[in-house]
């Protein structure tokens, strides 16, 4: 595991050389400020509202890879007062999807800081989250002494055909996709890393009822207070060492966790898909976007009679979608 | 000037500090801060640069504060000290923290000690009476040497403890003292406190303390008991803690809580909880009437995080919580009951079951084509979908997350050889299944199917081993289901007592007795097609004794009518 992580490390310093400096206002990060990465590729329609959001939570610093856009991703980050942006067109896959660059970034600029790694399309919930601000969180986690925080991602959808209502720029896409789907959800753990791998959902239900195996992963450790020992090791569902993935209680309680709500299942899920299959870039040969692109072509519609409307996190705590644990 | 005096101990936010020391000085206390050394001199100076302009603020000796060491008590004492000598007036002194908070206007506090002139307000209890030590250590705080960091040093601490262990090691509780232990946060009258600290025998006691594991929770609690005249054990500053023994934080959305505590002072809040400093801080003279402090509506919310934290939810499996084999305390979240064999012999059980008992009643769960729902339903609660493979790829799961989206609704399914066997052992463990089997029902329906007889045969051999297989789980030593199991002829032979007894226990809707009975299929033959079995090679085993002529079929038919006393 050492050395996995030596590799890890060692990649992620080699694939540097991908990256150019758009727009770097690194040395505004003061020493208690929260952090958050991201990789993206034309998102331009969704960076508005994520910016907003991230914001209000109480992010101080955002550090984005804008990993070849040609939609004016880059110059809108570029412009934005609190972002840094790097520019990387090399090969998202050869990046081991886009996780080196974010290591980097992480090792080189979040070194005791906690920090957020992100999706565009992914948004951070956690218990009390609409009356305290992240710090408060991450101030809890240190005097408690943990070093992540686990999630779940839970895919959000419309109550029509996911491309029945068009997404407009700086809307909220939680007016659209206001549903989830609250007990399907089926748990192993992975002893390999230590964590917990989860997997099932709207996707599972409609995109891989065939194939279970095959449906994506919905644990996710997004935040960590950062050191630069650490690596992330496939996108943010596992970390080294591997103390790192114990984010849940295995004697019986429950630790504290949030969610990320998943804003991927709109009417941007289309071109994505096509694009992306195009491309080949992503995890399993883009696997998951052909069955997409498939499935899509058949309006599929996720909403079903038990799907469970979006109200806040007290809501999701109840269904036991996440845990405010000892944190009162 | 008050008579009340503030000791504060502080280590970070110190625009926090200023805050609440000018909130007491204003109105009218005396406040002596112990600014701990680690903090940068830059930070310090600053601090005491704009608290000058109030003479009512006073800084102490600085100390290295270290949590579980000595040096906070002596920064405690020097800061007293400090107090007792430069204010003349202050009758009771409060030691808090940088992270307090004043939650009633100080006029209130200041009458409440002033109507109790002579009260020492610190928690002391002998350490035969606490519960709250954490890590094991309680007499031997006192017995034992710590010179180790236990933040720091752990393994030398653990260490050097299971040393001295070992050897027999003893320390010698100087004479006189009997250790108490409290929370670190007190009151007490200039009496008691200048008698602790004027003692002849102070150098002694001290020497004795520097090597005490968290003098700060023993020395003035154990000294205090040497002087005082009247001691009132429990603490005035609202202090709760966690399961690890760390204080709980208090932030914006605990302001309703906080108010109606009617506590004097809280500890910890949040250093960014502006809601909270902002109307706790501002003057609100006359907002509360005259109360005891009442902290039992804040403790229900605590202690509901801790038991949340320590014991969970039972039945839930999510992103924090995935207990091991054996830690479950209890596999779902909620009674259920499973049939095997009751809708091969009686022709209309669910309908029936339905109606008797009220519960949600399925078909095969587990069949191999489809997860049979209740009403034929496709998908249910929680979005939970009949897919067979979806249901297959982690069939515990499936099943606990039934329970889980329908919990407060009794669910009843059933289960037999056909169906995917693959949940036997999480059944067996789950002291929530109540599992009813009537063994070798199965051969029913291969009784009454059409099929050619060399395929019933095999297809009979198939069940009859899985079922074996199956009743030796179930019938584990591990197992904490509740299981009832009757081989076919026995349960033929008095059907409505064993229907009586698994109805009764879901809690019967006319608890009298069983009005309607389900239909029993025609077993007229039944014992001839065993016999053909047998016949063929095959031993049929499950279903007990059926004589091969046909008067056994003939008989039961009409059954008696149900009437039982349970």
């Amino acid at each position: 595991m050492r050395l996995r992580r030596k590799r890890r490390i060692f990649r992620c310093v080699r694939k540097r050389r991908d990256l150019t400096a758009v727009s770097t206002k690194t040395q505004n990060i003061e020493r208690r400020d929260v952090l958050l990465t991201s990789v993206v590729r034309n998102e331009k329609i969704r960076l508005p509202f994520f910016l907003e959001y991230y914001r209000r939570l109480g992010v101080n610093h955002f550090l984005f890879v804008d990993n070849g856009s040609d939609d004016g991703t880059g110059a809108f980050l570029a412009d934005q007062p609190d972002v840094s942006v790097w520019r990387a067109d090399a090969s998202y896959k050869r990046a081991t999807f886009g996780i080196d660059w974010s290591n980097y970034l992480l090792r080189k600029y979040a070194h005791g800081h906690w920090v957020l790694t992100v999706d565009p399309d992914e948004f951070f919930i956690y218990p009390f989250c609409d009356t305290r601000p992240v710090r408060a969180l991450t101030d809890w986690l240190d005097s408690c002494a943990v070093r992540s925080f686990g999630t779940m991602l839970i895919d959000m959808y419309p109550r029509g055909p996911v491309e029945a209502e068009p997404y407009t720029e700086g809307q909220d896409p939680f007016e659209i996709a206001r549903w989830f789907d609250s007990g399907n959800y089926m748990i192993t753990k992975n002893h390999d890393y230590g964590n917990l791998w989860i997997q099932g959902g709207p996707r599972a239900r409609v995109f891989f009822r065939d194939n279970p195996s095959k449906a994506p992963a919905l644990n996710k450790i997004p935040l960590v207070k950062w050191d630069r020992r650490y690596v992330y090791v496939s996108s943010t569902h596992s970390l080294l060492p591997r103390g790192l993935n114990q984010v849940y209680d295995e004697w019986g309680g429950e630790k504290t966790s949030g969610a990320l709500l998943h804003a991927k299942l709109i009417d941007t899920l289309g071109d994505k898909a096509r694009e992306e299959m195009e491309r080949g870039q992503h995890y399993r040969r883009s696997g998951e976007y052909r069955a997409y692109a498939q499935g899509l072509d058949d309006q599929p519609v996720f909403w079903c009679d038990w799907s469970e409307k979006y109200i806040n996190w007290r809501q999701l705590e109840i269904l036991g979608l996440m845990s405010k644990g000892n944190w009162a | 000037m008050s008579k009340l005096g503030i000791v504060m101990l502080v280590h970070s936010a110190l625009h926090r500090v200023e805050q609440v020391a000018r909130h007491w000085a204003t109105a009218g206390c005396p406040v002596v801060i112990h600014v701990d050394q680690k903090v940068s001199d830059e930070a310090y100076s600053e601090l005491a640069a704009s608290c000058a302009d109030t003479p009512l603020i006073r800084f102490s000796e600085r100390h290295t504060c270290q949590w579980g060491g000595w040096s906070i008590v002596a920064a405690s004492q020097s800061a007293a000290e400090l107090m007792l000598d430069t204010f003349p007036d202050v009758h009771h002194v409060y030691l808090s923290s940088g992270a307090c908070l004043p939650l009633r206007p100080v006029s209130e506090l200041v009458d409440y000690l002033a109507e109790r002139p002579r009260v020492d307000f610190i928690e002391s209890a002998t350490t035969a009476d606490v519960s709250w030590t954490i890590g094991g250590l309680d007499q031997e705080r006192f017995t034992l040497r710590f010179p180790f960091s236990w933040r720091r040093h752990r393994k030398l601490f653990d260490l050097y403890v299971r040393l001295q262990r070992a050897l027999g090691m003893r320390r010698r509780i100087p004479k006189g003292l009997v250790p108490h232990m409290g929370s670190q946060w007190w009151c007490l009258t200039r009496q008691t406190l200048s008698a602790i600290l004027q003692d002849p025998k102070r150098k002694v006691y001290d020497r004795y303390f520097r090597r005490v594991w968290i003098p700060d929770e023993s020395y003035f609690q154990t000294l205090a008991r040497l002087y005082s005249t009247h001691i009132e054990s429990r603490s005035l500053t609202l202090s709760k803690f966690d399961y690890q023994g760390r204080p709980h934080i208090f932030y914006d959305d605990h302001l309703q809580l906080l108010r109606r505590s009617d506590c004097f002072v809280a500890r910890k809040v949040w250093r960014d909880a502006d809601r909270l400093y902002q109307s706790f801080l501002s003057d609100q003279a006359g907002k509360m009437k005259p109360a005891e402090p009442n902290p039992g509506k804040i403790d229900r919310v605590f202690s509901k995080a801790v038991e949340r934290r320590t014991r969970g939810r039972d039945g839930l499996y999510m992103q924090s919580r995935f207990p091991r084999h054996g830690s479950e305390n209890g596999l779902t979240c909620f009674p259920y009951s499973v049939f095997q064999g009751f809708a091969e012999l009686f022709e209309d059980f669910e309908p029936w079951l339905t109606e008797t008992t009220g519960g949600r009643v399925h078909g095969h769960l587990f069949a191999p084509n489809r997860a049979e729902f209740s009403g034929g339903e496709t998908i249910i609660n929680g979005a939970l979908s009949d897919c067979a493979k979806l249901r297959d790829y982690n069939p515990t799961a499936f099943l606990s997350n039934l329970v889980w989206n329908t919990r407060g609704e009794r669910q009843c399914f059933q289960f037999g050889p056909r169906d995917t066997q693959k949940i036997n052992w999480f059944l067996a463990r789950d002291k929530n299944a109540q599992v009813s089997v009537i063994t070798g029902a199965w051969a029913i329906p291969l009784f009454r199917s059409n099929l050619n007889f060399s395929d019933i045969r095999n297809e009979a051999a198939r069940l009859q081993q899985i079922e074996t297989k199956q009743l030796e789980v179930l019938n584990s030593v591990w197992t904490k289901a509740r299981i009832r199991t009757w081989s076919l002829a026995e349960f033929v032979e008095t059907p409505m007592e064993p229907l009586q007894a698994v109805v009764g226990e879901i809690g019967i809707q006319n608890q009298s007795h069983l009005t309607q009975t389900p239909t029993m299929v025609d077993l007229s033959g039944f014992g001839q097609f065993l016999q053909n079995l047998k016949n063929q090679g095959m031993h049929p085993y499950l279903m007990g004794d059926f004589p091969s002529d046909d008067v056994f079929g003939n008989q039961v038919r009409p059954y008696p009518k149900p009437y039982l006393v349970r």
